[in-house]
């Protein structure tokens, strides 16, 4: 193992043995917050897996998260054949819009996948007899075990939260230092250049939105089995935008820029709303100080403060 | 069917305290109802069809501007002694210019810093949308607000009687696009703004200063969507999650009109607005917005053209 790769190891695997600990800290307040956010979190490393390496802006990701949601709230399964169904129904859901949305690029690509999920957001409130529509339902207990563990208890919640996130997190880290994931960013770069160099942008685009889409619906179904509740609320614009948010605010194509983000981005509005209710307030204004001051995210602009020892290889 | 005076199955009126209609002055209700509909619509479209048209910003806040209108009409009028139709129409020239003025602030302190560059622009007035939205919730609360009509007159037909606002509404509505149409054809800043949507660069190498050209074109745009609001309030209420369905229905209007065609845009208007309100009465209105969405998303991938706009 050369240093750097050691170095990088390290740091990735810190972090889920801190969140590991942080379990035995924290009350069972922020314990539930923490899961939650883990979950979110791995909707965001899919999200900066099409957007952070692959330079896919999608407006369409709640899309992805419902179909994962609705695959594992609707199938009846128990937990664990759950979890499996709802992440291949987002990597499904995921390849249908792409087939289409991958044929525009840009500004069409971002408004293409908006519509797709728009469209799927108001079936799903069309077959509101099936799906609930806005109420949404609520996932029966024998459907939140898993192994013998009751899922709506503290402990079990947390640790399948982080074990979600935590071979999310470093299935990213080996996809990125990969040979295609030094692809997905040469498309990012330049898309022609890499077509000149013998690779089919349509078929890798589509490959990454295929692995993000895997990634929103496995989020999805976390959600549904970890906290017992699938509406449609989670497939508004909303749920399309807030991955970009922590994506935006942690650092995009970094690999922990997601999860960071997203745990500041939870803080953020928990913070704002226990002083006012204005908590779209903060996104909106986050979302527009982040374009504006610091396109790079909050590890982006460390990654650019070091630049002894060659930079921060260990923020790959 | 026909529009016999006894059809077999007549289909019931929205309305339980009409008797039902039958078939020909129910598709005649439907139409001008579509009609209302696309006015507005056209109005709200062209807005958006022009900030794209001259900017190249895909405008997501589009809608809070619409919302805006409606917002301070309501306070206008609520607000402002007078005679109703008076204070309506001091709303109507106060709302534009306020929400103007929100549209010129935003270009000057956010889209300009981002040089317009398109996909940071989305990401931003995707912002600018949760804190117009906001403010209106928090300074405007959420209730949904009603604003008297400037007359009431109706028009008895010998099946129903229609508001005479409504006709009037199309009729304004029409006169403002005719104004939109004047001023971009046969005006010296039409001149500009047609120069620097065609080539930014050789506009600017003519002298022109692009960054107050896209200011201006942000404020009519914002502005037509307030004036369009602040027709159609007194029909519909003003509410802060009201900027929705005119954001959606305005985008699937310039998509399928052609980015940036302001013809294509108001032949779609027209379309989609009366088969809106045909479908919508018919059948459900949620299905009616999917086969809209689809369709817009369908008419981007294979004629990103749009349907009625010239080949690019």
């Amino acid at each position: 193992m050369t240093a750097p790769t050691l170095k990088i190891w390290l740091v990735h695997l810190g972090l889920l043995a801190v969140l590991a600990a942080a379990f035995f800290v924290l009350p069972s307040y922020h314990a539930t917050n923490m899961a939650r956010i883990m979950v979110l979190a791995v909707f965001a490393t899919g999200y900066n897996i099409a957007f952070g390496y692959t330079g896919l802006l999608s407006l369409g990701h709640a899309l992805f998260f419902a179909a994962g949601m609705y695959g594992a709230g609707l199938s009846g399964l128990p937990a664990l054949p759950a979890l499996i169904a709802g992440t291949l129904a987002g990597g499904a859901a995921a390849v249908a819009v792409g087939l289409l949305a991958l044929r525009t690029a840009g500004v069409s690509y971002m408004i293409v996948t908006l519509m797709f999920a728009q469209a799927g957001y108001l079936t799903l409130l069309y077959f509101g007899a099936v799906t609930g529509g806005d109420e949404g339902f609520v996932v029966p207990s024998e459907a939140r075990l898993i192994l013998g563990f009751d899922l709506s208890a503290d402990a079990p919640r947390y640790a399948a939260a982080l074990i979600l996130f935590g071979l999310s997190l470093l299935a990213c880290l080996v996809l990125v230092r990969s040979r295609f994931g030094r692809v997905l960013v040469a498309m990012r770069e330049n898309a022609e250049r890499s077509r000149m160099l013998g690779y089919n942008p349509y078929s890798v685009q589509l490959t990454a939105m295929a692995i993000s889409g895997l990634y929103a619906g496995l989020a999805g179904a976390g959600y549904a089995v970890l906290f017992g509740y699938v509406g449609a609320s989670f497939a508004t614009i909303q749920y399309s935008i807030l991955p970009m948010l922590y994506v935006l605010l942690g650092g995009a194509g970094i690999v922990l820029g997601p999860f960071l983000g997203a745990l500041v981005m939870f803080y953020l509005i928990e913070g704002a709303s226990s002083l006012t209710t204005a908590h779209l307030f903060v996104v909106g204004v986050a979302l527009v100080v982040l374009v504006l001051f610091a396109p790079k995210g909050i590890l982006g602009w460390v990654r650019g403060r070091i630049q002894s020892n060659g930079g921060a290889t260990w923020l790959p | 069917m026909g529009d016999s005076a006894h059809p077999p199955h007549p289909i019931p009126h929205p309305n339980p305290r009409c008797r039902p209609l039958s078939f020909g002055p129910f598709l005649l209700l439907a139409l001008l109802e579509g009609t209302v509909t696309a006015a507005v619509l056209a109005l709200t479209a062209v807005g958006l069809s022009l900030v794209f048209g001259v900017m190249r910003v895909v405008n997501v806040a589009h809608g809070e501007f619409f919302m805006l209108g409606a917002v301070v009409a309501w306070f206008v009028t609520a607000l402002l002694p007078g005679p109703t139709a008076l204070v309506w129409l001091l709303a109507l020239v106060i709302a534009p210019l306020i929400v103007g003025m929100v549209a010129i602030a935003a270009d000057r302190l956010i889209l300009r810093r981002l040089h317009h560059a398109p996909e940071a622009t989305i990401v931003a007035t995707i912002g600018l949308l949760y804190i117009l939205q906001q403010a209106a919730l928090t300074f405007f609360g959420p209730d949904a607000r009603p604003v008297a009509a400037p007359f009431t007159w109706r028009i008895q037909l010998p099946w129903f009687g229609y508001s005479g606002y409504k006709l009037f509404v199309v009729l304004a509505a029409g006169l403002i696009l005719w104004g939109v149409w004047f001023l971009m054809t046969r005006s010296k800043a039409g001149l500009i703004m047609r120069a620097t949507q065609v080539d930014r660069d050789t506009a600017q190498a003519f002298g022109i200063d692009v960054n107050r050209v896209y200011t201006g074109t942000f404020a009519l745009g914002a502005g037509l969507a307030a004036v369009a609001a602040v027709l159609v309030v007194p029909v519909q209420q003003a509410h802060y999650l009201m900027g929705g369905d005119p954001l959606l229905l305005s985008f699937i209007v310039v998509i399928i009109g052609g980015l940036g065609s302001l013809r294509g845009t108001l032949v779609a208007a027209l379309v989609i607005g009366l088969g809106d309100g045909v479908i919508s009465m018919v059948f459900s209105p949620t299905l009616a917005k999917i086969i809209a969405t689809l369709l817009v998303a369908l008419v981007l991938v294979f004629r990103p053209q749009g349907l009625f706009g010239a080949k690019a």
